[in-house]
C-alpha cells in the first residue's frame, strides 16, 4: 500500500489525480478506526457501502468524471444525529438504538455528490446534550491524547477520529460549542458555521434555533474544504442562508493579517480561566499584532448571561423537539397496558440528562413561567447579538479562549451538571448569536505530575457569513503556532 | 330546530364559534404529500408529516395565499408579519408531539361576516382571528384497540374565530352557512363536511338577559354538522340554563356531541387540560407578507355571495328571493349569469333555474346546475329552449317535456322539437278546420257556452289540443274558439 496523503486536501487531489484510489483510502481508513477501536470515537461503521461507494468514485474517476469532486474518496466520520439512508441514527440514545433512517442529511447528499465517503457514524451525548460524550448511551468516548480523559462533547466521536487520524474529515454539530469544544479538547481544527450556513435538514434537533452542522478537520484548510462542499441554500431548510457561499477553502495560505483589526474581549478572560490557555491566547495575538494586525480591545458586556441564557433557550427548544420520541412511529416503544404507560415507558429510556432538561424544557415554557424564563431568555440572547454586532463594527474577527480548561477526567464532572455547562461558557455566545466561530489548536499545557501535556484551543468568532475570513486568520495562526 | 325551553328565556346565550377549514391546496402545508380525500390509511405520507427525527417543515406558499384570500375576503386585517407557534400535546396522530400553529400573532384579526336573520334583518358577526395550522391525524377507536391514518397529518387549514356575537342556535347556523358560502365562493376550501373539511367547536354561556358580562363558557367540540351545532347548542343553552336555574355555577369545562344519543358529554376539565407551552416555531422564519402581493389578493378576490345577490337584483330586476337562491352557490350563480347572457329575460331564466333546471339536477342528485358529466346542460341550451318558448315554437309544458330530454340525452332543444315534430301548429287555416270539426261534435257544450257556461272554453281547448296531438299554438286557438263560438 502506498502510503496515504495526509490530509484531504491533499488526498482528493490525489485521487482525482489518479495516484491514489477511493478504495485505497477507505482501506487505510478502516485500518486505523480498528486500531483506535479503544477510543470508542465510532458507534457504526459502514464498511460495506463505504466500499462500494468508494469503487463507484474510483470508476467515475477513471471515467474522466472526477474533475469537480472536491473530495474524491475522502473518508468522512459522521456524527450520529445526522441522517445517513439505510442505516442506524441513533442520537447515542436508547430511544433510537435500532431506528433507520429512510433519507439523506442534505449535508450527507452534498458529501455523496462531492465523491467524500462517509465510513461511519460516531458517538455523541445523547441527543448532543452534552459536553463531554459520557451522556451517550452506548458509552464515553476516550481523548486520543490521554484514554483516561474524555474527548469533548457532544460530537467527541468524530473530533477523536480525525484527531487520531482515522479518518481526515468529521462532520459534527453545534448547539452551544459540540464541535469547537471537543476540537479544543483532542488538538483538531472546528467550524461552527453562521446559522443558516449549512442545512440542518437530516440533522436530528435539539435546540432548533441554535443547531448547525459544523466540520472538523486536523488542518483549517480541510476543515474550511468541508464547510465549502456543505453549505449552501436548501429549499428543504427554511431557515436555511440565501447568502452565496463563495470560495470558502482556496488560497486561504496567501491571506495576509496585516491591517486586520482583532479583538480581544475582555470578559472571556477573567476568573476560571487556566493560565496556560490565557498564554497561549495572548501569544496568538502577539503572532497577529507581530504581522500587521491591530489588536483592539472590545467588550461583550453580556457574556457572563451566555450561559444562563443559553441553557434556557436550548432546553426549552430540546423539550419539544424530544416530545416525537413516543413509541408510536419509530424507535424504541416499551410494552405496556395502555397508552399514558406506554408513553411513560418508553420515555423513561432517556439518560439522566435527557430527563433533566426535558422537565426544565418543559418548565420554562410552561403558563406562567414562560415570560421570567423563555421570553426573558430570547430578550437576553438580542442583547448578545447587539454586543457582537457593536463589537463587529470595530474589528474584523475576535480572538478568545475555547475553553477555560483542557480535556478533564472521564467521570470528574459527570455528577456535576453546572460544572459540565461551564464547559461552554466561551462557545455558546457564537450558537446564541448565530455567528461564525472556529477553534484551532495553539500549543499544549504543560505536563505535570498528575496530568500530561493536553491540547490547547483558541478560538475565533467574526460577523456573520464571515467564514473566510476566519479560515485565513486561522489558517496564518496554524502556520504560527506551537504546534507547526 | 329546537330553540332552547323556558326557563331558558330568563337567559341570554352568547355564542362564539372556532371553524377550522381545511384549505383546497394539491399538497400539505409543510411538505409535498397530496391531500386528496379517501385514499387508503397512510399513503399519503412522508418523514416531514411524520416528524421523523432530521425532518424540516417547509410552508407551502400555496396554503399561505388562500387563507389570505380567506381572510381578506372576510374583512381581517391581513399582518405584514404573522409567526408560527408549536402547540404542545402528547397523542398518538400528533407525530411530533406539537402541532404547528399560530398562536400569539395570527395571520389575521378583526374582520366580521354578514348573515341575514329570519326577520330578514342583517347582523354583523365579528371574526376575532384567522390563522394558519396544519391538522393532525386521524384516529380511529375499535373494539381491536386505536388506529391511526396520517394521511390528514400536516393538512392545511385555517382556524376562524368569531367573536361571541350569535345569541341563538340558529344564529349560529346562519353563521356557518354564511361562512361556508363565502369560502366556497372563493375556492379557498371545498367545504365539505363528510371529508371534514369543515370542522366546528362552539362556546356558549349564557347570562341573564339585559347583563353585559359573560358567564361560564363551555365548548362542544368537533361538531360535524351544521344541524349539530344547532342541536348541540340548544343541548347545551337548556343543560346550563337548568343548572343557573337551580342556582348553581357552570363548570368550565369541554364536551363532546353524541349525535347519537343527541347530548353534550364533558370531554375533560379545563383545569386539568394542558399546558400547550406555545412558543415560536423555530424551524420556520416569521411569515412576513408583502403589501404590494396583499393588495394583488384583494384585488382579485371573486365577488362575494351578498355583494353577488345585491348586483342580481340590481343588474337583472330580480326580486330578493330569487337572487338569494342563485347566489346559493358559486357556480349556480356562474351558470345563471351565462344563460342570462345568452336570453334577453332575467325573470324568466331565474324562474327557469330556480324550478326546472334546479328540479332535474336534484333528481339526477347533483348539487350544480347540472354541471358534472357526463350530460352537462349548458346555460347556453337553456337560452334556446327558452327562445323557443317565447317565438311561440312550443309551448310552456312542451319546453319542460324538452329540457327533461336534453338533461337525458345531451341533445340540443331544436334538435329535439325538430326530431319529435313538436312545434306547435300556428297555422291559423288549420287550426280554424280543427275548431270547426270540434264546434261540429260538441253542439250541446257550445249552447251551454252561448248561455253563459263562458267556463267551458277550457273543455274546447282541451278537444282542440287532443285532436292536434297538443301542437296547437294555446293563443290562436283561444281566439279562434272565442270568435267562432260568439259567431
Amino acid at each position: 500500500m502506498r502510503h496515504a496523503p495526509r490530509t484531504a486536501v491533499e488526498l482528493a487531489a490525489a485521487v482525482r489525480a489518479g495516484n491514489a484510489t477511493a478504495a485505497e483510502a477507505v482501506g487505510e481508513a478502516f485500518l486505523r478506526i480498528r486500531q483506535a477501536d479503544s477510543l470508542h470515537a465510532f458507534l457504526s461503521l459502514r464498511e460495506e457501502a463505504a466500499r462500494e461507494e468508494a469503487a463507484a468514485v474510483d470508476r467515475r474517476i477513471a471515467a474522466g468524471e472526477g474533475d469537480e469532486l472536491l473530495l474524491a474518496g475522502v473518508p468522512v466520520a459522521v456524527k450520529d444525529n445526522i441522517a445517513v439512508a439505510g442505516g442506524p441514527t441513533t442520537c447515542g440514545s436508547r430511544l433510537l438504538q435500532h431506528y433507520v433512517s429512510p433519507f439523506d442529511a442534505t449535508a450527507i447528499a452534498q458529501l455523496r455528490a462531492a465523491g467524500a465517503i462517509v465510513v461511519g457514524k460516531t458517538n455523541l451525548d445523547e441527543f448532543a446534550m452534552g459536553s463531554s460524550t459520557e451522556n451517550s448511551a452506548f458509552g464515553p468516548t476516550r481523548n486520543p491524547h490521554d484514554p483516561t480523559r474524555v474527548a469533548g462533547g457532544s460530537s467527541g466521536g468524530s473530533v477523536a477520529a480525525v484527531a487520531a487520524g482515522c479518518v481526515p474529515l468529521g462532520l459534527g454539530s453545534e448547539t452551544g460549542g459540540s464541535v469547537r469544544q471537543p476540537a479544543a479538547f483532542c488538538g483538531a481544527v472546528g467550524v461552527k458555521p453562521t446559522y443558516g450556513r449549512v442545512s440542518r435538514f437530516g440533522l436530528v434537533a435539539f435546540g432548533s434555533s441554535l443547531d448547525q452542522i459544523g466540520t472538523i478537520g486536523a488542518t483549517v484548510d480541510d476543515a474550511a474544504l468541508l464547510l465549502s462542499v456543505v453549505a449552501g441554500p436548501d429549499p428543504k431548510d427554511a431557515t436555511s442562508a440565501t447568502e452565496p457561499v463563495g470560495d470558502l477553502a482556496a488560497g486561504l495560505e496567501e491571506a495576509d493579517p496585516a491591517g486586520l483589526r482583532i479583538g480581544w474581549p475582555a470578559e472571556y478572560f477573567g476568573a476560571g480561566l487556566e493560565p496556560a490557555i490565557l498564554a497561549a491566547c495572548e501569544a496568538a495575538r502577539d503572532r497577529l499584532a507581530d504581522a500587521g494586525a491591530e489588536i483592539v480591545d472590545v467588550s461583550l458586556p453580556h457574556s457572563p448571561y451566555g450561559i444562563a441564557v443559553y441553557y434556557t433557550v436550548a432546553i426549552a427548544e430540546a423539550s419539544s423537539n424530544l416530545a416525537r420520541y413516543d413509541g408510536v412511529r419509530y424507535g424504541h416503544r416499551a410494552t405496556a397496558a395502555d397508552l399514558t404507560s406506554m408513553y411513560l415507558k418508553t420515555r423513561a429510556a432517556f439518560g439522566a440528562e435527557l430527563k433533566r432538561r426535558i422537565m426544565l424544557g418543559t418548565y420554562v415554557l410552561s403558563a406562567g413561567y414562560y415570560e421570567a424564563f423563555y421570553g426573558k431568555g430570547t430578550a437576553v440572547r438580542a442583547r448578545i447579538r447587539g454586543d457582537f454586532e457593536r463589537a463587529f463594527e470595530r474589528v474584523d474577527a475576535i480572538l478568545s479562549p475555547t475553553t477555560p480548561t483542557p480535556a478533564f477526567p472521564i467521570g470528574e464532572k459527570a455528577d456535576d451538571p453546572l460544572a459540565m455547562y461551564l464547559n461552554d461558557v466561551y462557545t455558546v455566545s457564537a450558537n446564541l448569536a448565530g455567528i461564525p466561530a472556529i477553534s484551532l489548536p495553539w500549543g499544549r499545557t504543560p505536563a505535570t505530575a498528575d496530568r500530561p501535556a493536553l491540547p490547547i484551543g483558541i478560538q475565533l468568532m467574526g460577523p456573520d457569513f464571515s467564514e473566510r475570513r476566519l479560515f485565513e486568520v486561522g489558517r496564518f495562526l496554524e502556520r504560527e503556532s506551537p504546534d507547526a | 330546530m329546537r330553540e332552547p325551553a323556558a326557563p331558558a328565556g330568563a337567559w341570554e346565550p352568547v355564542i362564539g364559534l372556532e371553524v377550522h377549514v381545511q384549505l383546497a391546496t394539491a399538497s400539505k402545508i409543510f411538505c409535498g404529500c397530496a391531500t386528496a380525500y379517501g385514499a387508503p390509511p397512510n399513503t399519503q405520507i412522508c418523514p416531514i408529516c411524520l416528524g421523523y427525527p432530521g425532518a424540516l417543515p417547509v410552508l407551502n406558499a400555496g396554503a399561505v395565499e388562500l387563507a389570505a384570500r380567506a381572510a381578506l375576503a372576510l374583512g381581517c386585517e391581513v399582518h405584514p408579519r404573522s409567526i408560527f407557534a408549536r402547540k404542545h400535546y402528547f397523542y398518538p396522530d400528533l407525530p411530533k408531539g406539537y402541532q404547528i400553529s399560530q398562536y400569539d400573532r395570527p395571520l389575521a384579526t378583526g374582520g366580521a361576516l354578514a348573515i341575514r336573520l329570519d326577520d330578514g334583518s342583517a347582523k354583523s358577526i365579528g371574526i376575532t382571528r384567522v390563522h394558519l395550522e396544519e391538522d393532525a391525524g386521524k384516529s380511529t377507536h375499535g373494539a381491536d384497540g386505536t388506529r391511526v391514518d396520517f394521511n390528514r397529518c400536516g393538512l392545511p387549514l385555517i382556524e376562524v374565530v368569531s367573536e361571541p356575537d350569535l345569541a341563538s342556535p340558529r344564529e349560529a347556523f346562519l353563521y356557518l352557512s354564511a361562512l361556508k358560502r363565502s369560502l366556497e365562493y372563493l375556492a379557498v376550501s371545498d367545504c365539505n363536511m363528510e371529508e371534514g373539511s369543515l370542522r366546528c367547536d362552539a362556546n356558549v354561556s349564557l347570562r341573564p338577559r339585559g347583563e353585559s358580562r359573560l358567564g361560564t363558557k363551555t365548548e362542544v367540540k368537533n361538531v360535524n354538522s351544521f344541524r349539530y351545532v344547532e342541536a348541540a347548542l340548544a343541548f347545551e343553552i337548556e343543560r346550563q340554563a337548568a343548572i343557573l336555574e337551580r342556582g348553581e355555577a357552570v363548570v368550565h369545562e369541554t364536551l363532546l356531541w353524541d349525535a347519537g344519543r343527541g347530548e353534550a358529554r364533558a370531554m375533560r376539565s379545563k383545569e386539568l387540560s394542558h399546558d400547550y407551552r406555545y412558543f415560536p416555531e423555530p424551524d420556520l422564519e416569521p411569515l412576513d407578507l408583502d403589501a404590494a402581493w396583499l393588495a394583488e389578493i384583494r384585488e382579485g378576490l371573486p365577488e362575494g355571495p351578498a355583494a353577488r345577490a345585491d348586483r342580481f337584483v340590481e343588474a337583472y330586476g330580480l326580486p330578493e328571493y330569487d337572487a338569494g337562491v342563485l347566489t346559493a352557490t358559486r357556480p349556480l350563480a356562474d351558470w345563471f349569469e351565462a344563460a342570462a347572457a345568452a336570453f334577453d329575460d332575467p325573470k324568466e331564466v331565474s324562474n327557469w333555474v330556480m324550478g326546472e333546471v334546479l328540479r332535474l339536477a336534484n333528481e339526477r342528485g347533483e348539487t350544480v346546475a347540472l354541471a358534472p358529466e357526463p350530460r352537462p346542460l349548458a346555460p347556453a341550451a337553456l337560452a334556446q329552449l327558452l327562445a323557443l318558448k317565447a317565438a311561440g315554437t312550443i309551448s310552456g309544458s312542451v319546453a319542460k317535456e324538452v329540457l327533461a330530454e336534453m338533461v337525458e340525452t345531451g341533445t340540443g332543444a331544436a334538435e329535439i322539437v325538430r326530431e319529435r315534430g313538436l312545434a306547435q301548429v300556428s297555422d291559423a287555416a288549420a287550426l280554424a278546420a280543427e275548431v270547426d270539426a270540434v264546434i261540429a261534435a260538441h253542439p250541446g257544450e257550445v249552447a251551454a257556452f252561448r248561455g253563459g257556461k263562458q267556463g267551458l272554453i277550457g273543455f274546447f281547448m282541451g278537444q282542440v289540443m287532443k285532436r292536434t296531438g297538443g301542437q296547437a299554438n294555446p293563443q290562436l286557438v283561444n281566439a279562434l274558439l272565442r270568435q267562432k263560438l260568439a259567431g
